[in-house]
Parts: C-alpha cells; sequence; structure tokens
C-alpha cells in the first residue's frame, strides 16, 4: 500500500445557506519519495483536502465519507489526541501565506524550537541542534536563527517556515501555494530546495497550487481538481501531453507558457459553479464544449482509463 | 493576430524620476531617498501594448501611477500626444484625465462595494460631466456590452459583490473605457484571476487595443502572461530599465544579466521541458540612495572592474531596437 | 447597439427598490443578530408609551388631575382615614402612584419619555455628523488638518465632560436643546472622530479612489461619494451607542438640579431625592418615586445599546456566523 491513500473522500461545509460540498468523492495515492500536484482554481476544494489530511477542520466542516490511510491506519475516525501524534510527526504542512504568520516579537530559531517541544519531549539544546541542521538544509545560515521576522526577506521566510515543517521529521509535507507570494528567481530556489529535501529524506510531498507550470516542474503526478471533484489523475506527462479529460485539456491551454510556439490560449466559458449547488450529472458539464445528454444527469464514474490514468468523464478525449 | 502599429508615438517618457523620502532610524533628521524610479524614459505608439515587468519593489507599478498622474514625478517629463504632462495642474490636468485610465490588480477592492455597477462605470462620465442621465445609462450599457457583460440590463444594477472575480475586472474595464482613452495603464490585471477566467480578461483587452486604437502600458510580474500580450516590452530592476525591446526578441534572447536570470527562473509548464539554469547571488534590495554604478553590480555574473568605476550603464540600442543597460552587452 | 434600445426605468425607481433591497437583507442579519430585535423591541415600547402620553391627556385623563407638572389630585377620604396622603401608592386611579406633590407618576414617566428620545437621538446625531465628516476630512487630506482634529480630539477626550456640563449649567440657561448641542458638539470632536477616522483611512487606500482621481474626481467628489458612504454604517452604529450616552449625561445632570427643564426621568429621581425619600426605609417604602423613572433610564439606554450590537453583526461581516 501506499503512503498515503485517500479513498473517496468527501467533505462539506454546513452553512446557513446550506451545505457546501467541497470535497466529493476524491480519491488518490502518495507514495514514498514521490511529488504530487494537486492543480485547480480557487474554491476547487485543493485547500480542503489538505486540511482533511491533517484533520485541521473547522467547525463547520464534517469528513460525510472515505478513508485517509496513512501508513495503513485510516485517520478519518481518529479522535483529536490521536491526530495529534500524526500530526506534525507524520504528516506536516506549509500553509498558504504561512510566512507571514511568523510571530514579529519572537526569534525566528526560538519559534521553531519552541514547534518542536511542543510535540517532541526533547531538551532545549537538542532542539537548537535540530534547528541549526534544519536552517542548512534548507539553505539559511544558522546564524540566522537569532534574527527576527522582520529582518528576513520573503524568501528566507519561506525557508524557515520549510524548515519548520520538517522539524518534526515528517514523512509527507502537503504545501499549499508554497511560492505564490514570492518574486519568480526566490520560487525557482524555493522550489529547487523543496525537491532536494525531498530526494534527500525520501519523504512524500503534496503540492496544491493554481500555477501549472509550477505544479508541472515539481510533480511527478498531478491530480487535476475541478468543482470539488476530481477530474483527473495521471502522472504529468499524460496530464500535459494526453489529457482525457476536457477540463484538463482547457486548462493547460489556455495557461501561457515563455518556450515552444506561441499558440491562440484557450478560454473556458463560464465561471466555475457555486459548491453550494453544484451542477447535476458532471459538475464540468455546463462549461464542457463536449457534453452530451448523460453529463448532465448522470455523474461520470471514477475510472481508470489505463494504467496509472484516472479520469471521471463520460466523453474523453482520445490523442 | 496582426496588429498594424502605427509609426506615431502616442507616450514619450523622457528621464522619469520618483523619489520617496524614507526616515531612517529614532530621529526623523535624517532623509534617505527610495528611487522607485531613476531615470526612465520609453516611448508607447499608437495602438501598441508595450509590458512593464519586473519583480516586487522594481518600481513598474510606480511608473504606472506616475502616467496617471497619481504620483506626482520628482523630475522628467511625460508627453501625451506632444504635450507635457507631467507639470499639468487645474483644469488642463482634468482635461488630461479624459485620456489615460488604469485598470487596477485587485477586483475585489477596485470596485466600491456600496456603489451599482452602474454608478462605478458612470462615474467617470459624471466627473467629467459628459453626457445627460440619459445618455450616461447608454452609454454604460453599451460599454458593459463591449466588456462582454450581456445583456446589460441585467449587470447595471448589480453590486460587486455579486459578480465573479473575472466579471468585477470587466466592469473595471468597462469603467476604464467609458471615456474612450487613447492610453490605459494595466497594472497585473490578471493576476489575480483563475486561470480559466484570466485568457477571456486579456483577450478583451486585446480586442478594445484593435477597437478603439487604445495603448496600454501593460504591468506584470508574470513574463509568461506578457509573452501573449506585450508588443514590446521593458524589464525594469531597482528602479531602472536594464532591458526593453520586442517581446519575443527579448524572452527568447535576452541580453542583460538580469533579464536573463529572470527570464530562466520562470517555471514552464511542460514537462518534458527542461530550463537552464542561471544562478545569480543574493536578493532584491532597496534602492535607497543607491551607489551611483551598474544597480544590478553586486549580483552580476559577468561584471568586470570597469563595471565597478563606471555610473549606472545607459539604456542603449544593441542591435534591432533591443535595448540593454549594460557595459558587458556588446 | 442593441443595448442602446433598452427601456431604463427611471433612475430614482430603481434606486428605492435597491435599497429596499438592501434593507431587507440588512433587516435580516438585524434579525438574526437576536439581541438586536429585543432593544429595537423595547424602543418600540418606549415609542408608543410617549406617543400615548397626548393622546389620554385629550381622552381620559383630566388635565387638572393628570398633569404631569402642574397636576394635583386630592387623596380619597378611605385614604385619609387610614392616614395616606401623597406619595401615594399605586391605585387603579394612579397606576403608578403619586409623588410628594400629587402628581401622578405614570403621566410623569410617559410625558418624560420623548424628551429622553428626542435628546438622545438628536445629540448623536450631531456627534456622528461632526464625526464623520471629520474624520473622512482628517484621513482623507492628512498631514496638518488630521494633526489638528486628532489632537483636538486628545484634549476633548481628556475632558471632564460632566464636570463642564455642570459649569455650564450656572452660566447658561441649560435646556433640553442646548443640552443636546452640547453634548453632541463635545462628543463629535472627541473619541468617534478618531474610530471613524481609522475606517476612513482602509478606505482612502483601496484602489476604486485611485480609480476615482485617474477619473478626475475632485476630492469633495471622492469624499462624499466614496469615504463617507463607506464610513456611514459605522457611524450609524457608533450613533446608537451615542445615545446611551447623552441619555444618562441628561440623567445625571437632572439628578442635580441642573437642568431648566419641567419634566425629565431624571428630574424625577431627583425630585424623590430632595424630598428625602432616598433614604433608610423610605427607599423601599416609596420605591414608585425613583423605581420607574430610573429603570426606564437604565431599560432605554441598554435598548439602544442592544440595537447597536445588532447592527455591529451588519456593519462588521467577520462577526456574521457562517
Amino acid at each position: 500500500m501506499a503512503l498515503l491513500e485517500v479513498e473517496n473522500l468527501t467533505m462539506h461545509y454546513t452553512t446557513k445557506k446550506g451545505d457546501v460540498q467541497a470535497v466529493d468523492g476524491v480519491s488518490f495515492s502518495l507514495e514514498r519519495g514521490e511529488a504530487l500536484g494537486l492543480v485547480g482554481e480557487s474554491g476547487c476544494g485543493k485547500t480542503s483536502i489538505a486540511i482533511c489530511l491533517l484533520k485541521l477542520l473547522p467547525e463547520n466542516a464534517k469528513i460525510l465519507d472515505g478513508h485517509i490511510y496513512f501508513n495503513d491506519q485510516d485517520l478519518v475516525p481518529l479522535g483529536e489526541k490521536e491526530i495529534r501524534k500524526i500530526r506534525w510527526k507524520g504528516i506536516s504542512m506549509i500553509f498558504q501565506a504561512a510566512m507571514n504568520s511568523l510571530n514579529p516579537v519572537y526569534k525566528v530559531g526560538d519559534q521553531i524550537i519552541e514547534a518542536i517541544r511542543n510535540h517532541e519531549r526533547i531538551s532545549e539544546e537538542a532542539a537548537r541542534e535540530r534547528v541549526a541542521e534544519l536552517f542548512q538544509l534548507v539553505g539559511l545560515n544558522p546564524e540566522r536563527m537569532d534574527h527576527y521576522p522582520h529582518e528576513y526577506s520573503g524568501g528566507m521566510k519561506q525557508r524557515a517556515i520549510i524548515a519548520m515543517a520538517l522539524a518534526c521529521n515528517p514523512e509527507i509535507i502537503i504545501a499549499d501555494e508554497p511560492t505564490t507570494a514570492l518574486d519568480v528567481i526566490v520560487q525557482d530556489r524555493i522550489l529547487a530546495e523543496m525537491n532536494k529535501i525531498r530526494e534527500k529524506l525520501n519523504m512524500g510531498m503534496m503540492y496544491i497550487s493554481h500555477d501549472i507550470a509550477v505544479i508541472a516542474e515539481v510533480s511527478k503526478r498531478i491530480g487535476v481538481m475541478y468543482a470539488g471533484k476530481m477530474a483527473e489523475f495521471a502522472d504529468t506527462v499524460t496530464i500535459f501531453k494526453h489529457p482525457a479529460h476536457p477540463y484538463t485539456y482547457a486548462l493547460m491551454n489556455s495557461f501561457p507558457s515563455l518556450r515552444g510556439e506561441k499558440r491562440e490560449l484557450q478560454t473556458v466559458v463560464g465561471e466555475p459553479p457555486d459548491l453550494l449547488n453544484p451542477p447535476t450529472g458532471c459538475r464540468f458539464h455546463p462549461r464542457c464544449p463536449y457534453a452530451t445528454p448523460p453529463c448532465e444527469k448522470e455523474e461520470p464514474r471514477w475510472e481508470e482509463i489505463e494504467p496509472g490514468h484516472f479520469i471521471a468523464c463520460w466523453n474523453p478525449l482520445r490523442h | 493576430m496582426v496588429v498594424d502599429i502605427q509609426t506615431d508615438t502616442l507616450v514619450k517618457v523622457e528621464r522619469l524620476k520618483k523619489l520617496f523620502p524614507v526616515s531612517r532610524g529614532m530621529f526623523r533628521a535624517v532623509k534617505n531617498y527610495l528611487h522607485a524610479v531613476d531615470d526612465v524614459s520609453f516611448e508607447i505608439k499608437k495602438g501598441e501594448i508595450l509590458g512593464l515587468a519586473g519583480e516586487s519593489g522594481c518600481g513598474k507599478t510606480t511608473t504606472g501611477k506616475l502616467l496617471v498622474r497619481l504620483e506626482e514625478p520628482t523630475e522628467g517629463h511625460i508627453f501625451l500626444n506632444g504635450v507635457d504632462i507631467a507639470t499639468l495642474e487645474g483644469r488642463d490636468l482634468k482635461k488630461f484625465r479624459r485620456n489615460v485610465q488604469m485598470i487596477f490588480q485587485d477586483p475585489y477592492e477596485s470596485l466600491n462595494p456600496r456603489m451599482t455597477i452602474y454608478d462605478t462605470v458612470a462615474e467617470p462620465l459624471a466627473v467629467q460631466r459628459i453626457g445627460n442621465i440619459v445618455e450616461r445609462q447608454e452609454r454604460v450599457a453599451e460599454m458593459l456590452s463591449v466588456v462582454g457583460l450581456t445583456p446589460p440590463e441585467s449587470f447595471l444594477f448589480r453590486f460587486p459583490h455579486e459578480l465573479s472575480g473575472g466579471q468585477r475586472q470587466r466592469v473595471a474595464i468597462a469603467r476604464a473605457i467609458a471615456l474612450n482613452p487613447a492610453f490605459i495603464v494595466a497594472d497585473e490585471p490578471t493576476s489575480m484571476l483563475d486561470v480559466s477566467i484570466r485568457t477571456g480578461v486579456m483577450k478583451l483587452m486585446m480586442e478594445l487595443r484593435e477597437k478603439f486604437e487604445i495603448s496600454y502600458l501593460y504591468i506584470t510580474h508574470d513574463l509568461s502572461v506578457a509573452r501573449y500580450m506585450c508588443d514590446r516590452i521593458a524589464i525594469m530592476y531597482l528602479g531602472k530599465i536594464v532591458e526593453m525591446g520586442e517581446t519575443e526578441e527579448v524572452i527568447q534572447n535576452p541580453l542583460h544579466p538580469y533579464a536573463r536570470a529572470l527570464l530562466s527562473a520562470v517555471p514552464i509548464p511542460d514537462p518534458n521541458y527542461k530550463r537552464e539554469a542561471i544562478e545569480i547571488k543574493g536578493g532584491v534590495g532597496k534602492p535607497i540612495d543607491p551607489n551611483p554604478q551598474c544597480r544590478f553590480l553586486d549580483r552580476c555574473p559577468v561584471a568586470v572592474p570597469h563595471c565597478e568605476e563606471a555610473p549606472h550603464p545607459p539604456l542603449e540600442d544593441k542591435g534591432g531596437g533591443h535595448y540593454a543597460a549594460c557595459y558587458e552587452v556588446k | 447597439m442593441e443595448a442602446a434600445q433598452v427601456r431604463y426605468q427611471p433612475l430614482w425607481r430603481v434606486r428605492l427598490g435597491l435599497m429596499r433591497k438592501s434593507l431587507a437583507t440588512n433587516w435580516e442579519l438585524f434579525r438574526d443578530s437576536k439581541i438586536g430585535p429585543i432593544g429595537l423591541a423595547i424602543i418600540l415600547f418606549f415609542g408608543i408609551f410617549g406617543a400615548l402620553h397626548p393622546l389620554l391627556m385629550s381622552t381620559v385623563w383630566d388635565a387638572a388631575i393628570y398633569d404631569p407638572v402642574t397636576g394635583y389630585d386630592f387623596p380619597t377620604d378611605a385614604q385619609l382615614k387610614q392616614g395616606l396622603t401623597h406619595p401615594l401608592p399605586p391605585s387603579t386611579k394612579h397606576l403608578l402612584g403619586t409623588d410628594p406633590w400629587g402628581r401622578d407618576i405614570l403621566s410623569q414617566l410617559m410625558y418624560s419619555t420623548r424628551a429622553e428620545f428626542f435628546l438622545g437621538v438628536f445629540a448623536a446625531f450631531v456627534t456622528v455628523f461632526i464625526g464623520t465628516l471629520i474624520g473622512a476630512i482628517s484621513a482623507y487630506y492628512g498631514g496638518f488638518t488630521d494633526t489638528f482634529f486628532m489632537r483636538l480630539a486628545d484634549v476633548v477626550m481628556l475632558f471632564p465632560l460632566l464636570a463642564f456640563l455642570i459649569v455650564l449649567s450656572a452660566m447658561i440657561n441649560l435646556n433640553l436643546y442646548t443640552l443636546a448641542i452640547v453634548i453632541g458638539v463635545i462628543g463629535g470632536f472627541g473619541g468617534i472622530t478618531v474610530v471613524l477616522k481609522s475606517q476612513a483611512l482602509t478606505i482612502k487606500v483601496k484602489p476604486y479612489i485611485e480609480a476615482a482621481k485617474v477619473s478626475g474626481g475632485s476630492h469633495l467628489h471622492i469624499i462624499t461619494t466614496h469615504i463617507i458612504p463607506n464610513v456611514l454604517p459605522l457611524s450609524f452604529l457608533y450613533m446608537m451607542f451615542n445615545v446611551t450616552g447623552a441619555i444618562f449625561t441628561e440623567a445625571v445632570l437632572s439628578f442635580f438640579g441642573l437642568m431648566n427643564i419641567q419634566m425629565s426621568w431624571g428630574l424625577m429621581v431627583e425630585m424623590a431625592n430632595i424630598s428625602g425619600y432616598l433614604v433608610g426605609d423610605a427607599v423601599t417604602k416609596y420605591w414608585w418615586l425613583f423605581w420607574p423613572a430610573s429603570l426606564s433610564i437604565s431599560l432605554l439606554c441598554t435598548a439602544f445599546y442592544l440595537v447597536g450590537r445588532g447592527i455591529d453583526e451588519i456593519v462588521n461581516p467577520r462577526l456574521r456566523k457562517r
């Protein structure tokens, strides 16, 4: 079994206006040492999945169905006390815009030391040594430990956040838009650094991003999310070169590239649906150029059309 | 889509400078200056889209704001149709404002939440006292259908919070074109939009350029978007333009070492493409009272002793309208 | 263009419809706040309570007996036999009893309601009007204007309002109108400007302000169409809280007998006090002399506060439950 195996995960938010079907029947797996990408537009449920994996659910969120197997243990039924043993040590997360959440009045090193000591019984000196090692691992000068966040640049803060995520030797890191606020040159360095760390520590990494180019560069396999559902899941080359889901195809062709011939960019008509009231059948059908009558009525099944290539579509594209 | 770019210049910027005073330390007596835009010159032709790219803090947004007179230039000239607008005041300034508009980055913040779409789009007409109420209403409806918000009646009296991000940005564009301007500064107009929405807004702006002969200064940090939008592109670094030329030429064949590093760092949405890595040291600082030498000197991989002595290199034509500000580029 | 052929409703009608719609949604939020409607119900009760007074006076209540200021009722023979005299305890004729001068307490209570409303709302309105204007102006212009008004606010905030009013009452004839204006003006230059200015500051930096500038909008245009409308909800909220302050101030001044008015809730308590009913056993024995009045003061103040909290839910979306 894979390191992380998500099966039919379904999570809804309860609101005054009704249930928001944020994650609906999502399945995927992550192997040890693998980099996985989750890509989709805002509100497609990709961050909600991350929240489920760590069970950091807000009060109004509820996992209704499905399993999350981490090292063969299902996380879904676990209580807060048990999940605490897995958070950080098993699965840790780099939150979106986390670099802005560093406390400005404490030294960066001390914040990480405190985080470690919150999770492990370890002396202050040992924790300090660990942080120094982590700093070196993420490409920061260990002397920087005794500096305050305002003395850090954006890239350095993000490195510190990565160090913090690595602090308890997790087996999986979930990185939610890890470089969105950064400039390209810094982004490039951070992504390269994360890749190196992943290879060195043989850990699973799950990247969540709206930026297809970033996902293409860092991940080996990609899941494409649309409106709370996984539309397609395959290895990176298949997703980019032979996408079978019309949404994946449209997404790939609406993204401008710096290289290659300058082809016409595609537009997807319409807007992503409201998850309070998602369309019947396939959620993409109102915007899909290939939609047929069955698409409106029946939800497409999640099927493996070729080994390792999953798709939920009635009319997959053939290339 | 081939656009016949007319040869006449619409906007001409000459040695534009903007310094912001910054106070350092406990006592405010010592004044330092942040050179946000430092000696920048360029031209935009009628119907042309000039891209202004660079990392955050390079001065691209300040340049845009100077061009629409949201900021007062410290020095230099901005000619619009041959008239220097850098020092306009009062009635002349208000009249000038009919010709230029700006589109902002965040469609959630650029529309007043308490104003209907009609009021928002009609605002420029109202402040410029153009037309009566009926004419304005017709103009607003026309603008809404031009930007693809159809049927316009169904949008006129809605509030921004009832619209999606893409629709809001279209409203912002409708507001910008309501006065029929010759020139629009677009500050990252698509960076907050989702991919599937973004292309539509990009295409709309290209259409408007053709339909109304609008010139754009297109400010962006995303060079891939710039490649699709811009005829020419200028790359800024710490308040200076370091490279400028035809978009495809700059992107495929960058001359300045910074431009090369920047372009090499852009991820490519193609898993089979392997980028060549050009590493530069350090990070972007702040141009506070900068040294007279080349701004890129401390990070430059190709610097020679001459660079340490000479002033910041001038932006020179290195052949075929491809400008670069570097002594080492021949 | 096709769109030009659309027939439009007159603009004012569209706007009226929009206003009604926004009122409806705001009402829903207000209703969901739970405490807001309670406050509103109490205010409504007092509103009706006050409005009933002239009605009762012209119909069932005889002015000679029931006039809140000049009325007098002779104790009945039965009461005299029991040795009872004014103040008389509640009876069917005088539901809340009479005061030491033989006047009907209920009538006084009802009569005063109008004045309390007027004073509270008018003073709060003046405060918020000045506060909004100054807040918007100092946020927008900054610099010297800002410094001047903010330092002034500091001074006003440190200013002992009550002491000042006590001195003022000796110098001028302090009636309801002058008091409302004085409280309103002093409040307007005080703390509220700081709050509303900080709100205006968050609006000043929004891109839509820049968009208005790029279009050629004047300072006046930007302040009136963009800044003030976005500060106004918060102003309205503070207006509710200020009503409370004004009513309290009046009660205190009346209690000290410093107001030149014929009747008010504060005055009713004061009259109980000066005629010696606010000491020792008398407090429990002659409860009707001051309980109705002081309860009314507290209740009305609470009501405006509750309404304010209800409006808070509309104004600050982060308080809303999902």
